[in-house]
């Protein structure tokens, strides 16, 4: 498949398709090729045409009642014939809990490579695609290129810029596409029992971590996101050790993008910060001043948060009166 | 029920200090310490307690030198009832594919009826093995599995989605799962068990005994190269507040307030 051209994008998220337009625009430019996007689903011509505004110049749509929910046997049988017939150079899926199995599957089934979870990409000298990504709990940065074509990457969310949507000249390709016969059947999807509140959008977050010495604690927590208004989480050991709460933010739990992180008692390794780059302002209270938190908190407090909290709920709660 | 848990003997690399070796495409690896791959931990257990239900066998497969050895112990002393090494100098360096390569030049010949692995590798992170193997054996798979019910000829899967949302799967067997941690909790292995354990056989396999090639695993059987490895740079430092807790809070406050935070 090596004489192919054409860069891909495909993601069953909307934003993040869009995120890798962005990037993948600029990659089709450096490699002087087209940049394409794959839309699946049931009803998503509007979808399709949006992309269009994107910077994609041809839209691959395959629209039928059958692909209505994803399911990873029919998505994958879809992807991989359209690129069997198509032969992109470079296929960009979004890394999302459905699209990476997708793209290590789609990669094995044509017998290439797959690189999971770029947070860069870029072409080299030679024209080849050069991805990096995080590894060794976060602790380091592999730079990968491939062997073989077409060349698959997954994508993080926010990892790259939306572009600005403008009028676009491409068009939109009608595929028809069958189901392939499944082993999988989706019973149900339902809200997490433990998930009242969404995390990734929380404009505050107060999150505390090993510093936090019982569960009850976190009574400071709530208090102090209640006068602002925002939401409390944790690090992964206290939830995965401590299983004093059900979820966590890091690279393996939440990933989030609040105005406000206040971290507590949070030593700061990279699986956590990882989960916070998106954050705009991080306020870090430990009582290590050598605690890695302080290396990308925008101001550090070396203090005992069961000093601090109490007191700055107080200082907060006079301000906002 | 037969049940095979690909299992990964890794170092401690989140919290370590890390240095990158000569090659410039490795970690320096002295000095770090090794253990089972904490999603494998929970994979193991999952294995043997529908084991212990059910009936049937496990058997924990590794790719690895000598020293991957204290991770099948301990899945031994878990209750696993055979354990496979796999080890060859031309394994190093292999890539997810490569990986798959080698687990499933064995694995398609023994009888399963459920293949469990960990989520992810706590070293690189790819969670690609799993998947790539499902397909290679063409069979049905599901990752971030946290809970799992069997039934004759299905399982029913419970996996994180974004979003909040849990959705359930029901999957024909044989099929993969990649265990998400915090499906069950890994038993406590006394001493004891674990010495009982070393009377227990590992069998260790290279690459001869796979079928393969040269051509086929290492860097020359691996799709993907590392051209680089880098330890990113520290980032900035924060700005530090102090004085007594009602000063930092009155400092923290004003600066909510000026950059329009509150």
């Amino acid at each position: 498949m090596s004489e192919g051209k054409g860069v891909w994008v495909f993601s069953e998220n909307a934003d993040l398709m869009l995120e890798m337009l962005g990037k993948g625009r600029e990659i089709a430019d450096k490699l002087g090729s087209k940049l394409a996007a794959v839309v699946v689903g049931s009803n998503v011509a509007d979808r399709a045409n949006e992309l269009l505004k994107y910077g994609a110049d041809k839209v691959y749509l395959v629209d039928n009642a059958v692909f209505g929910r994803f399911q990873a046997e029919a998505y994958l049988g879809v992807l991989y014939n359209l690129v069997v017939n198509y032969k992109p150079e470079t296929v960009l899926i979004g890394s999302t809990k459905n699209g990476k199995p997708l793209a290590a599957r789609l990669a094995t089934r044509l017998e290439v490579g797959c690189v999971p979870d770029c947070s860069r990409l870029g072409v080299d000298e030679k024209g080849r695609l050069v991805g990096e990504r995080i590894t060794y709990g976060g602790n380091a940065v592999a730079k990968l290129t491939f062997k073989t074509k077409p060349q698959i990457v997954t994508v993080p969310s926010r990892a790259f810029e939306k572009p600005q949507p403008k009028d676009g000249s491409g068009q939109v390709i009608k595929l028809d596409a069958k189901a392939e016969q499944a082993k999988t059947e989706v019973v149900e999807t339902k809200p997490l029992e433990t998930s009242n509140v969404r995390i990734e959008e929380a404009e505050v977050i107060v999150s505390c971590g090993r510093g936090l010495e019982k569960k009850e604690d976190r009574a400071l927590l709530d208090e102090l996101a209640g006068v602002l208004c925002g939401q409390v989480g944790c690090s992964r050991p206290l939830a995965e050790d401590r299983k004093w709460f059900s979820e966590w933010v890091g690279l393996s739990g939440h990933k989030v993008k609040p105005k406000l992180y206040i971290a507590c008692g949070i030593s700061g390794v990279i699986q956590h910060v990882a989960g916070i780059r998106d954050a705009k302002v991080v306020v870090a209270i430990n009582k290590d001043e050598q605690a890695p938190i302080f290396e990308v908190a925008d101001y550090g407090v070396v203090g005992n948060l069961y000093e601090i909290l109490p007191a700055l709920k107080e200082a907060l709660k006079k301000q906002l009166q | 029920m037969d049940i095979i848990v690909c299992v990964k003997h890794v170092p401690e690399t989140a919290e370590a200090e890390l240095k990158i070796d000569s090659t410039g495409k490795n970690i320096e690896k002295t000095g770090l310490v090794y253990d089972i791959n904490e999603w494998d931990d929970y994979a193991l257990e999952e294995a043997v307690r529908i084991k212990e239900k059910q009936g049937g066998t496990v058997t924990a497969i590794t790719i690895g030198a000598e020293d991957s050895d204290a991770t099948l112990r301990k899945c031994l002393a878990r209750g696993a009832d055979k354990a496979i090494r796999l080890t060859d100098p031309k394994f190093v360096d292999s890539d997810g594919y490569a990986i798959a390569k080698i687990l499933h030049s064995v694995i398609k010949i023994l009888h399963y009826d459920l293949i469990l692995t960990g989520m992810q590798a706590g070293d690189d992170g790819n969670a690609a093995v799993g998947p790539i193997l499902a397909q290679m054996l063409n069979i049905p798979h599901a990752t971030m599995v946290k809970k799992l019910e069997l039934a004759t000829g299905t399982a029913k899967v419970n996996r994180e989605l974004e979003g909040g949302l849990e959705e359930q799967l029901e999957v024909k067997t044989p099929a993969l799962f990649s265990v998400q941690t915090g499906i069950n909790e890994p038993r406590y292995v006394s001493i004891m068990g674990i010495r009982k354990a070393m009377q227990k056989e590992i069998k260790v396999m290279t690459l001869a005994d796979t079928g393969l090639t040269e051509n086929d695993v290492g860097t020359a059987g691996s799709w993907t190269r590392i051209e680089k490895l880098y330890v990113p740079p520290v980032e900035k430092q924060a700005e530090f507040l102090k004085g007594t807790p009602d000063e930092i809070a009155a400092k923290v406050t004003e600066i909510l307030k000026s950059r329009g935070l509150i």
